[in-house]
C-alpha cells in the first residue's frame, strides 16, 4: 500500500522550508502560469490557496511577480498549494472590488481521477490505499482520456500529474480550454463519462446500439489491459463473492447458460458470441473505465492541487507524468520530500569550486542558478524535465500562432 | 419597450416585413402600442402555455405521442382567438408581444430567468422541430446562422463514424444531405449526451439535428437579453398600471420555494428519526438513513438534505449540532468538523461567503441536476435507483406489493414525482394525496398537515372548480383602482393550480 512512513508528516516543518528555498522549480512554474505574457496580468490575477500548518486555509492569494511568489511561499511555508482561476482583478484585493464585479474569467480545464471512486470494483485495496495491482486503473484512465481530449476535442497541451497519493490530475492548458464556460466544461466531462449511478445502481454502464466511436476507442484500450488487470491481478473470478458481483451485471437469461465461471476461458469463449459482446463490453467498462468527478471539471473557480506541491500525508511530490513512459510509471517510485532533501545534502565534489566564483555575481541570479543545479542533483530532475518539455511545446505553439496572426495582418 | 398611453398607432405596411417567418428569435422588441387588456391577456395566456410546457416536460417523455398531442392542443389554445379566426400576422404578433411582456416579469432573479429560458427553449424546440425542412433552412438563413458544410470526400471517409454517432442517420442520408462542422462549444447539448461525432474539436452535425445548435444560440441570446432587461426594469416597474400584473406573474410561477423559514425551532432534533419515517419523502428518508449508518454524507447529499432540513424549520444552531453529532461518530473529530464542515452548514444558512440564503431543492432540481455517482446517496430514488433496489427498499418500508407495483409502473413511465406522490398516498393511507408534488418540503408540510388532521377538504373542492373556468374569460376592463386590481389578480392563482 502507498504512503511514506508517518514520520514524513512530522518532518514537514523542517523539510518544506528547504524544499521551497532550494528545490521548488519556481521559474518553470512562473513560466507556465504566465502563458507567454500574451494576456496582461494573467499571472497577477491568478488565485492560489494555501493550507498552512495546523490546517489553516487561506484563499485569494495572488502575486505580482515570480519573486513575490517565491518570497511568500518561503515565508508562509504552505503544506498544500492549490491553483484556482484567473480573475478579473487581483484576488488578494478582491474585497476592495465593487461587489459583483470580481469574477473568475479563465482557468485550465481539469480532471481529477481518484482511486476511491473505484472502490466498488477493486478488491486489492480500498479508500486511500493504492497498490501496483490497482494502479493499472490510472494507466487506463490516462490513455483513454488523453486520446479523447486530443483527438475528439482537439486539445494539444495536456499536463498529467500524479496527485501524490491515490490518483492523477489532468490540466488541459490550451487557450481554448482555459476560455471554456461552465456549461462547456460540464459537457466535456459528461461526454467522457460512462459510469452512471451511485450506491443504489448495480449496472452502471449501459451501452446502446450503435456504439459511439468514442466508446469503441475506449473499449479497445480497456481490452488491452482487461485480462491482465481484472482476471489476473484483481482476480474477479476468484471468489464466490466477486463472481456474484460480476453475475449481478448480467441479464437474467444469460444465467441459464451452464458455465464454469472460475475460468478465464469463460470470457474469451463468450466473447466470440456477437450477441454477448455488448454485455461483456459493459462489464469490462464497469470494472475499468475512468471515473471522473464532473464537479471538479465544471467550475471555472474550482481550486485544484498544484503540480510540484507536496502531499502532506505521503510526503510525495505531485510530479508530472511522462506519457511516453506511462507503462513503467510507478507511484511508489515518485520521490518524497524527505528523499530529495536528503539527496540535496549529499556533497558533490565537482561543485565546490564553482560556487565561490559564481557567488560574486548578482546574488539573485546566483541563487537561481544554484537552485537549478540543486534540483538537478535530486530525483526531482527527471520530472522537471517532463515539465520543461511541456512548456517548450506550448511556447512553440504560441510562436506558431503569432506568426500566423502576423502573416494575416501583414505585420513583418 | 415603451408604454405610453392607450392611443393606438398603426404600424401598417411593415406588417409583413416584421413577421416574415412563423418562428422568431425575439431579437427586436415590439414597437407598437397596445391596450392594457391585451397586455394582460397576452401575458397570462403565454404563461399558461409555458407552465404546460414545464409540466409536460416532467411528466411525459419529450416528443412522445402524449407530449406532442398535449402540447399541440395547448399551442392551438394559445393562438386561438374567439373572433372569426386569427390571421397569421396576428398569431405572430401575439407570440412576439407576449414573449417580451414575460421577459419583464421573469428577468429579475436567477431562478426566474432560468425557468423562463428553460420553458421558452422547450417551446421553441418543439415548434422548430415541427417545421418543414425547407422552413427550417429558411429560418437559419434569415437569422444568419453560419455553419460550415462538410465536403463530400470528408463525409464519405467519416461515413461509418457519423452513422454510429448520430441518431437517425443512414448511409443515404449522409450522402444526400448536408452535414455541418461546428466548433464543439456551439453544440454542447449534443456533446454532453454524446449524440454527435467529434473530431479535432469540431462536432459533425447532420441536417436534422441542427435544431440543437439553434437552441444554443437561442439560449445565449435570451440570457443576455434578460440580463439587459433586468437593468431597465425599474423604469417599467414604476408604471403603476403594470406593476401589480408583473409582480403577480412572477410570483404565480414560483409559488412556494420554502426559502423563508417558517416554524424555526419547532422541530427538535430528537424528532428527526421518527419524522424521517413518517413525513420525509423517500429521497430524504434515504439520505437520513445513510447519514445515520455511515456518519457521513458527501457534498451533494449534505446540500440536498441540509437545505431540506433548513426548510422544515431547523435553526442554524440545531443544524450544526445535528451534523456535528453525526460526523463525530464517524471518522471526523470535533475539531475537523468545526474547521471543515461547519463552514458549509453556515454557508447553507447564508452566513458565509456570498451570504446567499440558499433555497431547498425542488423536485425538478433533484431529478434533473447533479446525478449521484459511486458513494453518493442524493438524487431522487425514483429517478436514480435501480428498479430492483427501489422495490426492495419499498418492501422494507412496508409498502404493499400492489402499491409497489403501481409505483414501479409510474417510474417506468418516467413519472417520478407522481411515483413519489403515490408513495405518499400509500404511507399515509389516503386515496388521493390532494396536492401536486413538486418539492420535498411540500411533501413534508402536507404530511404534517395530514397527520395533525389539518386538511381542509372543502377548500380542495373550491380550488378544482375554479381551475376549470375558461381562462379566456378573465380579460377584465382596466382598473382605475389598484386595490381592486390586486383583488382581481387573485384569480390568476387559479390558473396555476395544477389540474
Amino acid at each position: 500500500t502507498a504512503g511514506a512512513p508517518s514520520s514524513a508528516w512530522a518532518c514537514l516543518p523542517d523539510l518544506l522550508p528547504l524544499y521551497y528555498r532550494r528545490l521548488f522549480p519556481f521559474s518553470q512554474y512562473y513560466r507556465w502560469l504566465s502563458y507567454g505574457g500574451v494576456s496582461k496580468n494573467y499571472f497577477q490575477n491568478r488565485e492560489f490557496s494555501f493550507t498552512l500548518k495546523d490546517d489553516i486555509y487561506v484563499r485569494y492569494q495572488s502575486f505580482t511577480t515570480q519573486n513575490e511568489l517565491e518570497k511568500e511561499m518561503q515565508k508562509m511555508v504552505p503544506y498544500k498549494i492549490d491553483i484556482g482561476a484567473v480573475y478579473s482583478h487581483r484576488p488578494s484585493q478582491h474585497n476592495a472590488v465593487k461587489s459583483g464585479t470580481f469574477q473568475a474569467l479563465e482557468k485550465e480545464l481539469v480532471f481529477d481521477i481518484d482511486m476511491t471512486d473505484y472502490d466498488d470494483v477493486r478488491r486489492c485495496c480500498s479508500a486511500a490505499d493504492i497498490c501496483s495491482k490497482c494502479w493499472t486503473l490510472m494507466t487506463i484512465a490516462i490513455r483513454i482520456l488523453d486520446r479523447a481530449l486530443r483527438e475528439d476535442f482537439g486539445f494539444h497541451h495536456l499536463l498529467w500529474v500524479y496527485s501524490g497519493r491515490r490518483g492523477v490530475h489532468c490540466w488541459v492548458c490550451d487557450d481554448a480550454a482555459r476560455k471554456l464556460s461552465v456549461a462547456a466544461r460540464s459537457a466535456v466531462a459528461e461526454y467522457l463519462s460512462l459510469i452512471k449511478g451511485g450506491e443504489e445502481t448495480v449496472r452502471k454502464v449501459v451501452l446502446s446500439d450503435p456504439i459511439h466511436p468514442f466508446i469503441n476507442h475506449s473499449l479497445s484500450v480497456v481490452e488491452r489491459y482487461f485480462c491482465q488487470y481484472a482476471i489476473v491481478e484483481q482476480d474477479i473470478l476468484g471468489s464466490k463473492e466477486s463472481v456474484d458481483k460480476v453475475l449481478a451485471l448480467l441479464p437474467e437469461d444469460i444465467l441459464s447458460f451452464p458455465v464454469v465461471l472460475s475460468q478465464y476461458q469463460y470470457f474469451t469463449s463468450r466473447y466470440q458470441y456477437q450477441s454477448n459482446f455488448t454485455i461483456l463490453s459493459e462489464i469490462m467498462l464497469q470494472y475499468c473505465y475512468p471515473r471522473l468527478d464532473v464537479n471538479v471539471s465544471k467550475g471555472v473557480n474550482h481550486l485544484l492541487k498544484s503540480p510540484f506541491s507536496i502531499h502532506p500525508k505521503t510526503g510525495r511530490i505531485s510530479v508530472p507524468i511522462d506519457l511516453k513512459e506511462l507503462n513503467t510509471f510507478d507511484p511508489f517510485e515518485v520521490p518524497t520530500i524527505s528523499l530529495i532533501c536528503e539527496e540535496l545534502e549529499r556533497p558533490r565534489a565537482d561543485e565546490a569550486e564553482d560556487d565561490d566564483v559564481k557567488d560574486k555575481e548578482n546574488e539573485q541570479e546566483a541563487g537561481e542558478r544554484r537552485r537549478i543545479r540543486d534540483y538537478k542533483r535530486t530525483s526531482l530532475a527527471k520530472y522537471v524535465k517532463v515539465f520543461d518539455r511541456f512548456l517548450e511545446a506550448m511556447a512553440r505553439s504560441r510562436k506558431g500562432e503569432m506568426l500566423q496572426k502576423s502573416d494575416l495582418q501583414k505585420d513583418f | 419597450m415603451q408604454f405610453p398611453g392607450r392611443r393606438k398607432k398603426l404600424i401598417g405596411s411593415s406588417q409583413n416585413d416584421l413577421y416574415d417567418h412563423c418562428l422568431q428569435f425575439y431579437g427586436q422588441p415590439p414597437l407598437e402600442n397596445i391596450s392594457l387588456t391585451e397586455f394582460e391577456t397576452f401575458a397570462v395566456e403565454r404563461l399558461k402555455l409555458l407552465k404546460t410546457v414545464e409540466n409536460l416536460g416532467v411528466s411525459c417523455v419529450k416528443n412522445s405521442e402524449q407530449y406532442t398531442k398535449k402540447l399541440d392542443a395547448e399551442i392551438s389554445k394559445f393562438f386561438f382567438n374567439k373572433e372569426d379566426g386569427i390571421s397569421e400576422y396576428e398569431k405572430r404578433r401575439k407570440d412576439h408581444i407576449s414573449h417580451f411582456i414575460l421577459r419583464l416579469a421573469y428577468c429579475q432573479t436567477e431562478d426566474l430567468r432560468r425557468w423562463f429560458i428553460q420553458q421558452e427553449m422547450d417551446l421553441f424546440r418543439y415548434r422548430f422541430n415541427d417545421l418543414h425542412s425547407k422552413h427550417k433552412t429558411d429560418f437559419l438563413h434569415k437569422n444568419n446562422l453560419k455553419y460550415e458544410t462538410v465536403s463530400a470526400e470528408e463525409k464519405k471517409s467519416l461515413q461509418d463514424k457519423l452513422i454510429a454517432s448520430s441518431y437517425g442517420l443512414s448511409g443515404t442520408k449522409v450522402e444526400e444531405h448536408d452535414v455541418y462542422k461546428v466548433p464543439f462549444q456551439d453544440a454542447l447539448d449534443l456533446v454532453r449526451t454524446r449524440k454527435v461525432y467529434l473530431l479535432a474539436g469540431n462536432a459533425y452535425i447532420p441536417h436534422h439535428e441542427i435544431v440543437t445548435i439553434v437552441l444554443n444560440d437561442f439560449r445565449t441570446r435570451l440570457s443576455k437579453a434578460l440580463a439587459m432587461t433586468a437593468r431597465s426594469l425599474p423604469a417599467v416597474q414604476s408604471d403603476e398600471r403594470l406593476q401589480p400584473l408583473l409582480s403577480h406573474l412572477s410570483h404565480a410561477y414560483v409559488g412556494q420555494d420554502y426559502s423563508i423559514q417558517k416554524n424555526i425551532g419547532k422541530i427538535s432534533l430528537e424528532q428527526i428519526d421518527a419524522l424521517s419515517g413518517k413525513s420525509f419523502p423517500l429521497c430524504m428518508r434515504h439520505l437520513h438513513k445513510a447519514l445515520r449508518e455511515n456518519h457521513h454524507l458527501r457534498h451533494g447529499g449534505r446540500m440536498q438534505y441540509g437545505l431540506f432540513l433548513k426548510g422544515i424549520g431547523l435553526s442554524l444552531e440545531q443544524a450544526l449540532q445535528f451534523w456535528r453529532s453525526e460526523f463525530v461518530k464517524g471518522k471526523v473529530d470535533a475539531d475537523k468538523f468545526d474547521k471543515a464542515y461547519a463552514y458549509s452548514v453556515r454557508h447553507m444558512f447564508g452566513k458565509e461567503g456570498k451570504r446567499t440564503d440558499y433555497t431547498p431543492y425542488s423536485c425538478m432540481k433533484v431529478i434533473l441536476s447533479n446525478p449521484p455517482s459511486q458513494g453518493d446517496y442524493h438524487g431522487c430514488p425514483f429517478r436514480h435507483s435501480d428498479p430492483e433496489l427501489l422495490k426492495q427498499k419499498l418492501q422494507n418500508y412496508k409498502v404493499s406489493p400492489s402499491g409497489t407495483n403501481q409505483i414501479l409502473e409510474l417510474v417506468k413511465g418516467m413519472h417520478y414525482q407522481l411515483a413519489c406522490q403515490k408513495y405518499f398516498e400509500l404511507t399515509h393511507n389516503v386515496e388521493d394525496a390532494g396536492f401536486s408534488l413538486n418539492h420535498p418540503n411540500q411533501y413534508f408540510t402536507e404530511s404534517q398537515k395530514l397527520l395533525s388532521g389539518g386538511r381542509d377538504i372543502k377548500k380542495e373542492v373550491d380550488m378544482s372548480q375554479r381551475s376549470q373556468e375558461n381562462p379566456a374569460s378573465v380579460t377584465r376592463p382596466s382598473q382605475a383602482n389598484s386595490k381592486q386590481a390586486h383583488e382581481e389578480m387573485g384569480d390568476l392563482d387559479s390558473f396555476f393550480q395544477d389540474e
